[in-house]
């Protein structure tokens, strides 16, 4: 990277989309974003989109000019599963309802590799999805490489994603997002999955990632809210050379919610970062069509606090609440203990194994007090 | 009676914990580790416990008078579809621990004994050894329209084989759960943790049941199930008493059964840790075991 000589304006940004693009049906970019309300928010929905909904959220966003629009269930094609929570509409039926909606946007899908497969993939391309992003651990990109090399014979646009980027230093994910980009990936993400990244350690993620790709690929970025740092860490990964942002209009994501899309659109449009996005409709549609899709409003509160501060996994979220409701236990302690046993996105089973863990030990500690009581 | 002969190929990190598990059988001798690389640490283990070891492959094993009377495959998939006709030929029972499914699969203690005569048998998945003994053992009680299986395992004992093709893991597996798990339709998840130190290999098996289906002639009988897979793999072990949810409309209105287990190695040759290998290769030292029983009832009627 270019050094900024001191007296450049640290609003210009070294890297931007349309850069490397060249043309774009929107115009000249600075950056690209990727609304993930209809698949991060499917977490916080608990999965229970309905066809009329994503038709809504689709037509506001596009007519927005959000130019990517991600529609999958939470933990990506075929995540559909007791472990995870069933679709109330089949994700497939929602990306083609999506894709015949959308009039510039282009539709997003994401997998998982270990829960969504090849065929999966395919089926989202026939229903219209272009873009396929691959999401792995970011210490296990190698599970991805037959699915990316899929994805490009398929003639799909594909992302990869590093799952839970603050528990691996920066060179760690710049030699995974080597693999991916190996493997075809046109675009790697520093996902924050947990949103615990704190501002430079995003900035030092990022740019070691583009460091090691960045003349053969895009970067991107992907926070969430919960030590309340979302729109601070996107801004920071744009400086240090991301140019594809992902966010939620509303926040509406797992955990306390994603980058929130409108706050940021209105950052950019601040430092004069093009986003080919129109601020007062985003908001407008934040409001009047994002906002009744909402169970509840993404919030800061006890719960998804511990998730930042415990770097555990935002979708666990709804999880380990159904666990604690169930047992009769806290759920805060629930999470604490998924950071200690340093679960990954996925082993949302363990929760509940937790939860009988911190049953078991609290009718221990209350037979204890019965009996010391007693004595 | 006297001992079937039995040959590994492959020996690698299966390969090699095998051999062990094999040198304690009372039915089975190990004569001959195969391999094509004259530097691998297994076939020195190997030569160590007085194995006839070589790098000259399959081939220069079906050339020699003498042949096993079992083989056991350790290699790819790849490897052992090219080879399984000429092991067929040559009159060799073949036990697969590769994805390849040229034989029908087997789960010892569900369908351990209905294969004993098939000239290939195939393992399966490490996750589908660990899980499937659990479907089945709820779908011997009480019809299950659906069972998901969850399987974590830790990233360093995830080999370069399932690494490269994870589909294969998940399909092949799913599908064990159907057609020897007997749920009317399976689902299977694997995921690879790289906590340090090592996580033991933990699974969840979900069953969908009808409402009134009698949840504790279903807790009894997982009970016994996992008795009868500790018999060979002596670290499988219930961590919980079976879960029962009631139906919602997160459970698409079925009833939820939940198994979680946790499956610790024998450490033979692999960690305690990577009770996914382990599993496979107890189970597959299992399957010969029982052919090898069978053979020798047959031979004495």
């Amino acid at each position: 990277m270019t050094a900024n000589p001191g007296n450049t304006d640290i609003n210009t940004l070294e890297r931007t989309w349309s850069g490397i693009h060249g043309d774009e049906p929107f115009g000249k970019l600075d950056l690209r974003l990727t609304d993930t309300c209809l698949r991060d928010g499917s977490h916080h929905k608990r999965h229970q989109f309905t066809a009329q909904e994503v038709h809504d959220i689709v037509e506001a966003l596009d007519t927005s000019g959000i130019p990517v629009i991600e529609v999958t269930h939470g933990d990506g094609l075929g995540g559909s599963s007791f472990n995870y929570g069933f679709s109330r509409t089949p994700e497939q039926e929602l990306i083609r309802i999506a894709a015949e909606t959308a009039k510039r946007a282009r539709i997003a899908f994401l997998m998982l590799p270990g829960v969504g497969t090849k065929d999966d993939i395919r089926a989202a391309q026939d229903n219209g999805g272009q873009i396929c992003r691959i999401a792995t651990h970011c210490t296990e990109a190698d599970v991805s490489i037959q699915h990316f090399g899929l994805a490009r014979e398929l003639g799909l646009e594909t992302v990869g994603f590093l799952m839970m980027s603050h528990t691996q230093p920066p060179e760690v994910l710049a030699k995974q997002a080597r693999t991916m980009v190996d493997a075809g990936c046109q675009c790697v993400y520093v996902v924050d999955s947990a949103g615990a990244l704190i501002m430079e350690q995003t900035a030092d993620r990022v740019s070691a990632v583009v460091a090691e790709i960045g003349d053969q690929a895009d970067v991107g970025f992907h926070g969430h809210e919960n030590l309340g740092l979302g729109v601070a860490n996107t801004v920071i990964a744009a400086r240090a050379g991301a140019t594809q942002i992902d966010g939620s209009v509303r926040r509406f994501g797992a955990g306390a919610g994603n980058t929130p899309l409108e706050a940021f659109i209105g950052v950019c449009d601040k430092l004069g970062w093009t986003t080919g996005v129109d601020f007062l409709k985003i908001v407008d549609a934040s409001e009047d069509v994002i906002k009744p899709a909402m169970p509840e409003e993404c919030q800061l509160d006890r719960m998804t606090l511990m998730m930042g501060y415990a770097g555990v996994y935002s979708s666990f979220l709804k999880h380990a609440g159904n666990a604690a409701d169930r047992y009769g236990v806290s759920g805060a302690q629930i999470l604490l203990e998924a950071g200690n046993r340093k679960l990954i996105g996925g082993q949302e089973d363990q929760l509940i194994d937790i939860a009988l863990m911190l049953k078991r030990e609290a009718d221990l500690e209350g037979r204890e007090v019965g009996v010391s009581r007693a004595g | 009676m006297s001992k079937l002969t039995a040959a590994i190929v492959g020996p690698g990190n299966i390969g090699t914990d095998l051999m062990y598990k094999l040198l304690r059988s009372e039915v089975i001798e190990p004569r001959w580790m195969i391999g094509v690389d004259p530097a691998s640490e297994g076939l020195r283990l190997a030569a160590d416990r007085g194995l006839v070891s070589t790098h000259e492959g399959v081939d220069w094993l079906l050339k020699q008078d003498e042949l096993p009377d079992l083989l056991f495959e350790a290699t790819s998939a790849y490897v052992h579809k090219e080879y399984a006709p000429r092991y067929a030929d040559a009159g060799i029972r073949a036990i697969d621990l590769t994805p390849a499914a040229v034989g029908p699969a087997v789960i010892p203690p569900v369908n351990g004994e209905e294969h004993v005569a098939a000239p290939n048998v195939n393992m399966i998945t490490c996750g589908g050894q660990a899980t499937i003994p659990m479907v089945a053992a709820v779908s011997r009680v009480t019809p299950v329209s659906y069972a998901e299986i969850v399987a974590s395992v830790s990233s360093v004992s995830a080999g370069p084989g399932t690494r490269a093709n994870i589909d294969e893991f998940t399909r092949t597996t799913a599908a064990g759960v159907e057609t020897i798990g007997g749920a009317e339709k399976g689902k299977a998840i694997i995921i690879l943790n790289p906590a340090e130190p090592p996580m033991i290999m933990r699974d969840t098996i979900f069953c969908a049941v009808d409402p009134d289906a009698d949840t504790d002639a279903i807790a009894e009988s997982v009970h016994e199930m996992e008795r009868a897979v500790q018999e060979y793999v002596p670290g499988y072990r219930l961590l919980q008493e079976p879960q029962f949810d009631g139906p919602s409309d997160f459970t698409k209105g079925m009833r939820r059964v939940s198994v979680f287990v946790e499956v610790e190695g024998a450490g033979d040759y692999l960690p305690p840790y990577s009770g996914n290998l382990d599993i496979m290769t107890a189970a597959a030292a299992r399957v010969g075991e029982n052919i090898a029983r069978s053979m020798a009832t047959r031979s004495l009627a």
